[in-house]
């Protein structure tokens, strides 16, 4: 039954999406909610053990450089930002929490967000890679660039962008944009050959000849890109997938390119009626399908030797529970807020049986998964675990409960076995 | 003068993961993986079971190259720093982690962030060795590339702590409220945003991290030249010493702990730990023996040629590891990349002093390395060890060592069981981690050193640097 097991079919993943105290910004007010936790990490454990124990096939773990509430193309952003009093300000690095919450799950994907534009490349690929050693083979990298004043002040190394906001929000093309995007895309490069550049039995051990490496078998990256190169190799021996599947969250023509360019993996954000959407503002699953795949056909992404991008749709949910509807839940949040919540992604509410239908028709438009945006945590999470998740199992989708051996994120994605490509060039060459 | 009415001084003790040096034994059958995390977990829980004060791992920058290809005879390969560190502190409760992170490769608000998420996550266990990268071979791997001149890399090693320490302080005890009645999140007016204009920095932010349960990580200090030492007296709260030897480790420990009164500091706001070997046999004649089996497997024929190329700065291909020193004089090359310990200065001046030492003690090439390189500093019965150790601590040649073990992940299993509890029984070892402030957590990792808590003192300053 399980979609993973079955042929060749691309298994249809459900995912999660974990931020703070939830996607609504008054969920910290929730009785259950637990804001005086969210910097512990026993509050991150207990989130993430919540998905694995239900059988999520990963979580995502949101980040940014800057305090949230700020919103980075907000051409007046504040420099330096700060902390707005109703909100959550604050978060762990999520590279490091997921560092942690790896070893206290056995079956669960960790993809935590790491941002690119003024981080290093080098620490950034080696870290990840790290991650990937710890989880046994779990970890995956959601890639995001940092696009704002207060971003570039804070590193002090750097510029920011000149990016003009409405453009990017119209999802017109954008010189700016397209410089850091081009970088991103150096990020994700270098992290690709270093995470190759150790072949897999690189380590020798041979007393003989005095070695403990076959250095044929460790190779120089030899990156040159416009703004930084990368001399490589890695630190890191090769981890347990090789390549760790690459994820971004994309709105426009011009990031779900960068996607076809770089990623596996890409979330979507089809119907909401948020001018937070952006460019994806109203458009439904098949438009957005369409729209990745024809910038796959741009990028030319089959020559760049990827399989086809996973497109994973996201949607904000909320479940009825016995004291209340998810409908009263998201009136009282708006009231606590004192606004109607926008949000980028769909707000999906209602039962689970509700939320599980409107998967259901989504997948008929063809996407390759869904990530849940919990509305409240750990509420909502703990509703999706206990009446989602097992839903939208009995219909084959997503992962089943775990049990067995740990599985590789990439195999969750039905990613092929990640092929190293200076083995490739070495076999050719022979 | 009795023993009563002085407390013996109290051993701390640090275990090093074995490193990509060639006094790593990789050829012994029981030599595990240097990458896989169930060495990391067995090390980290061994050095806690051994109720060790923390664990420490240096950081890789680059490969090491040598003759102009990755340098293949040592161990190579390692984790990220602050990856591996958060994810031993996951798997231990009391036992600290410390790692080598760059302040030339890293930025501040970034690495700042990094070691305050840890810090939380851990409950307070955290420390950093903020090392310098001098030379341009690192810098072949990142964004700012090129390499700082000596002069600047303890500028910038200054300023960083300065920077990070404000950003460490910049939201109050008290910021975040949590308040769900009234709504109140955070009060912003104890948030303070940080600008700094240095000679190496440009910075204005707001950190996203409410203050820590340390406030800020232990401060390690490895460097020991005299701006080292002076950078070391106003910053570090432990030096990682090279000075192993008892009277050296003596008047390094006066020159050092001397300096900290000019900084406004008490003598025991630092602790000063040498790095250390050990070889342990069940007689003084089986450990001698089991040093001189390890030293010649940490130095194997061809390990002991690069060695000496290294030295020499030139490929020396028909030299024999049994035979003598090579008789042509150094060369200008840089044949190691990556390694500080073979960077020589004058080489015409250390070949002469290699071969002034073969000739007098009548050592072959290879003799000669085991000789230079892999001197063990505690060898002997573990009675005798745990008496040597005790030595130096009570007689102010250290406040203890960093442990640095031969062989992964099992290298310390030995010392824990035997060692310890000697030490435990002269009384100058605990026998459990200090009781945690709170409910639910260990100790900090700053408690389990028993160095006083910095912010106490400075908290005025602070504040009012940081308001912005």
């Amino acid at each position: 039954m399980s979609p993973i097991t079955s042929g060749n079919a691309t298994p249809f993943t459900v995912g999660i999406a974990l931020d703070g105290a939830g996607w609504h910004p008054a969920a910290w007010r929730e009785d259950a909610a637990r804001p005086a936790e969210l910097f512990t990490a026993a509050y991150w454990q207990h989130l993430i053990t919540t998905a694995d124990a239900a059988g999520a096939d990963y979580v995502t773990l949101e980040d940014a450089v800057h305090l949230q509430g700020v919103d980075p193309l907000q051409p007046n952003a504040e420099v330096p930002p700060r902390p707005q009093r109703g909100h959550v300000s604050g978060r762990l690095d999520a590279l490091l929490t997921a560092s942690w919450v790896a070893p206290h799950t056995r079956g669960i994907g960790i993809i935590p967000t790491v941002t690119t534009t003024h981080t290093e490349p080098f620490h950034v690929a080696t870290a990840l890679q790290t991650l990937d050693h710890i989880s046994l083979g779990r970890a995956g990298w959601q890639l995001r660039i940092s696009t704002g004043a207060a971003d570039a002040a804070a590193f002090g190394c750097k510029a920011a962008p000149a990016i003009d906001a409405r453009a990017v929000l119209a999802g017109t093309p954008d010189a700016g944009l397209q410089e850091t995007l081009e970088d991103a895309a150096d990020a994700a490069e270098v992290a690709r050959r270093l995470w190759d550049s150790w072949q897999d039995d690189a380590v020798i051990r041979d007393v003989a000849s005095g070695r403990f490496l076959d250095s044929d078998r460790v190779h120089h990256i030899h990156f040159e890109g416009t703004h930084f190169s990368v001399a490589g190799p890695s630190i890191v021996p090769r981890s347990p997938q090789g390549q760790l599947p690459i994820t971004l969250l994309a709105h426009s023509p011009q990031i779900f390119e960068l996607a076809a360019r770089t990623a596996d993996v890409v979330f979507v954000t089809p119907e909401s009626d948020s001018v937070r959407a952006g460019a994806s503002r109203g458009k439904s699953v098949a438009q957005l399908v369409a729209e990745v795949r024809a910038a796959e056909q741009r990028v030319d992404r089959a020559a760049l030797g990827l399989e086809p991008l996973r497109i994973v749709a996201d949607l904000v949910v909320g479940l009825d529970t016995e004291a209340e509807t998810a409908t009263d839940r998201l009136a009282r949040l708006d009231a606590a807020a004192g606004a109607r919540f926008e949000s980028d992604a769909h707000v999906s509410t209602g039962t689970a049986a509700e939320v599980a239908d409107l998967i259901a028709e989504w997948r008929e438009a063809r996407i390759q998964g869904v990530r849940i945006r919990p509305l409240t945590l750990p509420g909502d999470l703990d509703t999706v675990a206990a009446e989602l998740l097992p839903l939208l199992h009995g219909q084959g989708l997503g992962a089943q409960p775990a049990g067995g051996e740990p599985i590789h994120l990439r195999e969750r994605f039905g990613l092929a076995r990640a092929v190293n490509r200076y083995e490739t060039a070495q076999e050719v060459a022979a | 003068m009795s023993a009563a009415s002085h407390p013996k001084r109290q051993v701390h003790l640090v275990a090093h993961f074995p490193g990509v040096n060639s006094s790593t034994v990789w050829s012994d059958p029981n030599s595990g993986s240097q990458i896989d995390f169930e060495s990391f977990r067995h090390f980290a829980q061994t050095a806690e079971r051994g109720l060790f004060d923390y664990v420490f791992l240096a950081e890789g920058l680059r490969l090491r190259e040598h003759g102009g290809l990755i340098h293949d005879l040592d161990v190579a390969g390692r984790p990220a720093t602050l990856a591996i560190i958060t994810a031993m502190a996951a798997v231990t409760r009391n036992i600290g982690v410390v790692g080598t992170l760059s302040s030339t490769f890293n930025e501040p608000v970034e690495l700042a962030r990094q070691l305050a998420t840890i810090d939380h996550l851990s409950g307070g266990r955290v420390g950093w060795n903020g090392g310098t990268s001098p030379d341009a071979f690192h810098g072949g791997n990142f964004r700012r590339g090129g390499y700082l001149p000596y002069g600047e890399r303890y500028v910038r090693a200054e300023e960083f702590v300065r920077l990070a320490k404000q950003l460490w302080h910049s939201w109050e005890e008290d910021a975040v409220r949590a308040d769900k009645e009234s709504g109140v999140f955070v009060d912003p007016a104890r948030v303070h945003s940080v600008t700094e204009s240095s000679s190496q920095f440009n910075v204005t932010a707001t950190s996203t991290l409410p203050r820590s349960p340390q406030g800020y990580p232990v401060i390690v200090q490895a460097g020991d030249s005299p701006a080292g030492r002076d950078f070391a007296s106003q910053n570090a709260e432990v030096i990682f010493s090279l000075h192993t030897e008892y009277e050296d480790g003596q008047r390094f420990y006066r020159d050092v702990k001397g300096r900290l009164a000019g900084a406004g500091r008490s003598e025991d706001s630092l602790l000063i730990l040498p790095g250390a070997s050990f070889v342990l046999g069940d007689s003084p004649e089986e450990a001698r023996e089991k040093s001189h089996e390890i030293g010649l497997a940490q130095i194997s024929p061809q390990t002991a040629i690069a060695w000496v190329e290294a030295i020499w700065g030139r490929e020396l291909p028909e030299l024999d590891p049994d035979g003598p020193l090579p008789s042509i004089d150094p060369g200008e090359g840089a044949q190691r990349l990556g390694q500080v310990s073979t960077q020589v200065a004058d080489r015409v001046a250390r070949a002469a002093e290699l071969r002034a030492r073969a000739e007098a003690e009548q050592l072959t090439l290879r003799e000669l390395v085991v000789a230079e390189t892999t001197r063990h500093t505690f060898v002997g019965t573990p009675e005798h060890v745990a008496s040597e150790i005790d030595r130096y601590v009570q007689g102010r040649a250290s406040d203890g060592f960093v442990l640095v073990p031969h062989l992964t992940p099992t290298g310390l299993d030995e010392f824990v069981d035997r060692v310890v509890p000697l030490l435990q029984e002269r009384g100058v070892f605990r026998t459990e981690y200090p009781a945690a402030a709170g409910p639910g957590a260990g100790a900090t990792l700053r408690t389990t050193l028993g160095l006083p808590d910095p912010l106490a003192a400075r908290e005025p300053d602070t504040a009012k640097e940081a308001a912005a």
